[in-house]
């Protein structure tokens, strides 16, 4: 019988094409595609960058709508940061890179939201105090 | 076929390949690739545990900078009667120093492309630009803790300021670090030439540079644009 079909080294010859990349690393690719990739992360950055500098300097969008504005500019920026630069993808090859970048923000936004909110209502959850505690307090 | 019994060994790999639970990949029908660390194909090659191994600890590095976002989020209207953020803000300086940043990691960038090409001496040329555009940023960083402290306005002047320099200083100290490295990186490849260790070190030393600037994204941003606003 052959052993072709249970040869470990079956795949061996061609397994550079599936095999899994390690964050800013695309081992196969030519120097072309890399600066491709760094000049469109380039390019998309400079115009997030100009817009989120003109749109805080000037009136023209509602001026309460600024900050989300400026923040929705600064996420799809670090978006185009991960793919363009440390070729972070949604590819088969990149499944252990993303669980790891999607935990990663998990407990950056509870560390930020939490605190925020958690200080923010600070005074609201505090026990109440008798007057002549909050007089000693003061003295 | 013959009627002989396949050995032991040979039996459990066919008995794994036929398993559609076993050793595949969750995406294509092509068989499980070696060194890809998937099922029984064995450990995933050096080069990808070490990238994954820093790819690891640079988001425990950004979770320790959410921890100072917060903190400057939650002290940013703590002033005591010092400067508001909008009073020390100076655009244009920001500007600058975004420019030179974002530059730096596009040159990084690059200097990767010439070590993919194997070309010492064009992965040197972008390495030594990165490095001065690394430079000049934490030169207008520091120009401007020097401006600010002549003014009176240094951390201990309110909780807004305190939060401000930890979180600001802490990402120029990371920059500075990294110029340190990249500069150990250039001697290595300069002496050592390109051996998997060094590309090793090169790729972590990309990701780390390309991780600060994400961060200086979301610094100029939160603290510069939204607090200078009025």
């Amino acid at each position: 019988m052959s052993h072709s079909d249970t040869d470990p080294n079956l795949h061996s010859e061609d397994r550079d094409h599936r095999e899994d990349h390690a964050p800013g690393d695309e081992p196969e690719e030519s120097a072309g595609h890399w600066i491709l990739n760094a000049n469109l992360g380039l390019g998309l950055s400079i115009l997030l960058t100009v817009t989120a500098f003109v749109l805080a300097a000037t009136h023209l969008v509602y001026a309460p709508s600024i900050p989300v504005a400026l923040l929705v500019l600064a996420i799809a920026q670090m978006g185009v940061h991960l793919v363009f630069f440390l070729h972070v993808t949604t590819g088969p090859d990149n499944t252990n890179n993303v669980l790891a970048l999607a935990f990663g923000i998990l407990v950056v936004f509870l560390l930020v939201v939490g605190s925020i909110w958690i200080m923010a209502h600070l005074s609201h959850n505090m026990m109440p105090m008798p007057p002549d505690q909050m007089q000693s307090m003061q003295q | 076929m013959s009627d002989t019994p396949l050995p032991a060994s040979v039996e459990t790999i066919r008995r794994v390949r036929a398993d559609p639970r076993l050793g595949r990949r969750g995406h294509g029908s092509e068989g499980p690739a070696k060194g890809a660390g998937h099922g029984d194909t064995g450990p995933a090659s050096k080069r990808i545990i070490v990238g994954y191994g820093f790819w690891i600890f640079l988001l425990s590095d950004i979770v320790m900078f959410s921890c100072f976002f917060a903190a400057f989020a939650v002290q940013s209207h703590a002033t005591a009667g010092g400067p508001t953020m909008a009073q020390i803000v100076e655009t244009p300086r920001v500007a600058l120093e975004t420019a030179a940043l974002l530059l730096s990691s596009y040159t990084c960038g690059l200097s990767f492309a010439a070590t993919n090409a194997r070309s010492k001496l064009w992965t040197q040329v972008f390495l030594l630009a990165t490095g001065l555009l690394g430079l000049a940023f934490v030169g207008m960083e520091l120009q401007e803790f020097i401006g600010l402290a002549a003014r009176g306005f240094t951390p201990q002047r309110s909780g807004m300021l305190t939060a401000f320099f930890g979180l600001v200083g802490l990402h120029g100290v990371h920059v500075s670090l990294a110029g340190l490295w990249l500069l150990t990186m250039m001697a290595q490849v300069q002496l050592k030439g390109f051996r998997p260790e060094i590309i090793h070190r090169l790729i972590c030393f990309n990701l780390f540079w390309h991780a600060l600037d994400i961060v200086w994204i979301g610094i100029f941003t939160i603290v510069y644009l939204m607090g200078g606003l009025t």
